[in-house]
């Protein structure tokens, strides 16, 4: 390529073998406290704020179309939007009406059997700043860190139901692993009957497996899957998926249970994070923890 | 000293610019083609100024790669100073390659990477399952031989020299 081919052969010590063998230590001692004990979360958080430019430059694309999109967008238009807004308010309100009937009653009830009441679960908005690219896993990063009191194992949903939760927190910006990433299970339990599972992430865009359940359970297509509030992590009583598929294999123990996720996984700018009413989960294992 | 801090500026913004294509974001569909940006990069600096770019660099652009996709820190680092020590051991072989066979040598050391995430996703149980994992390899060596040319004219205009 270069005419001093040559000056390119000798190199300074320590010799590359040698450089090798150190950086190929450095990273399996990097994987095993990471993996095994947690302990580079604050590491890890230094860093981020170094890549949090390259996130910030890679989602100007994004902005900008959508600023242009809305720049050009006519009255005409912006008119329309407004219109059905408009009719879409007084059914809302009316529904909403029903509802806190509804709650107000289930509180009453709930009075009577002296039943533990059920808190408001806390919500902010949290602005979606890039999808997470590495291959296979489903993974985001939102607009929002430590600052605003974002915790690991936090839920985030969606207006159609439940998104995710937060699995690494940074100084500005956080990570969230979708109920799809294949790391990840939600219990969940079945609305019509009550019936208990977990939700299994497949890696796949729009598909949650739902494992070990037998031929026998009533279960079946179309059925409404809901956070069941075991495990702690997710409050109970949020949509999650809808069966979509039931193959029974007369060689397999369990049925095949496919079932789609609810939550508009990738076409939302806009997400919820959730602090449940009832109790901070992770408090609770921190001081676990701790013991 | 003005003339190689200038050549490391360089260097520093082509691996800013990968890092940038690679999480600027793409429908799901087109996700799957995203070659691996920061190994062609960090290859195309190994073959050129290896003893500028190395295992060294390798190791810290992959570990910043572990941070933006949220991966087990190290997984990246040990895949791209692995693949960072093939190159330089065989710069010599490798530039006066025709660049077809280059493109080829190059799928080789991206198959080298992605095997070695591969099993370290693997040993975690976190392997994907699909063969889908290995079209951004492809698309790598296709646009392999346009990169070189890119790349080459940015090292000429700035004269980084061997």
């Amino acid at each position: 390529m270069d005419a001093s081919l040559g000056k390119s052969l000798p190199f300074k010590t320590p010799s590359q073998v040698t450089r090798l063998v150190v950086f190929l230590t450095l990273s399996v001692v990097l994987m095993v406290a990471d993996h095994r004990g947690d302990h580079l979360r604050q590491i890890r958080a230094g860093l981020s704020v170094l890549v949090y430019p390259v996130q910030v430059v890679a989602s100007w694309p994004v902005e900008i179309s959508r600023w242009v999109v809305d720049a050009i967008q006519s009255d005409e238009a912006l008119q329309q939007e407004l219109d059905t807004f408009r009719k879409q308010q007084p059914f809302l309100l009316a529904k909403l009406q029903k509802y806190n009937a509804l709650e107000t009653e289930n509180k009453r009830l709930r009075d009577l059997l002296n039943a533990a009441n059920k808190l408001a679960d806390r919500a902010m908005v949290a602005e979606l700043l890039e999808v997470h690219p590495e291959p296979f896993t489903r993974k985001l990063v939102i607009h929002r860190g430590y600052n605003n009191d974002v915790y690991i194992g936090q839920p985030v949903i969606d207006t159609y139901g439940v998104l995710g939760q937060v699995t690494q927190v940074g100084v500005f910006t956080s990570v969230v692993t979708l109920i799809t990433d294949p790391s990840h299970a939600v219990p969940v339990q079945i609305n019509r009957n009550g019936l208990r599972t977990i939700a299994l992430g497949t890696g796949a865009q729009d598909r949650l497996n739902v494992p070990f359940l037998t031929p026998s359970v009533d279960i079946q297509e179309g059925d409404l899957l809901v956070t069941s509030g075991l495990g702690g992590g997710f409050p109970p009583g949020y949509p999650v998926a809808k069966i979509t598929d039931i193959v029974a294999d007369p060689n397999e123990a369990f049925l095949q249970i496919s079932a789609k996720p609810l939550a508009h996984l990738n076409h939302n700018r806009e997400l919820l994070l959730i602090w449940p009413g009832i109790q901070k989960p992770n408090e609770e294992h921190d001081e676990i923890n701790t013991q | 000293m003005t003339k190689s801090t200038r050549s490391n500026l360089v260097i520093t913004a082509t691996f800013l610019g990968a890092f940038i294509l690679t999480s600027i974001p793409a429908p799901s569909w087109a996700e799957q083609f995203r070659p691996d940006w920061v190994a062609l990069v960090l290859i195309y600096w190994c073959l050129a100024t290896p003893e500028r770019v190395g295992v060294g660099l390798g190791w810290f652009a992959g570990l910043m790669l572990d941070v933006l996709y949220g991966s087990i820190l190290g997984q990246q680092a040990m895949a791209k100073a692995l693949m960072a020590f093939i190159v330089v051991k065989l710069h010599l072989r490798i530039r006066v390659y025709p660049r077809w066979q280059q493109a080829l040598a190059v799928g080789v050391l991206l198959v080298i990477n992605q095997l070695i995430v591969l099993w370290i996703k693997g040993v975690m149980g976190l392997s994907p399952e699909t063969l889908t994992y290995w079209t951004g390899t492809i698309v790598g060596v296709i646009i392999w031989p346009w990169l070189f040319v890119i790349l080459r004219d940015i090292r000429r205009r700035a004269r980084i020299s061997v």
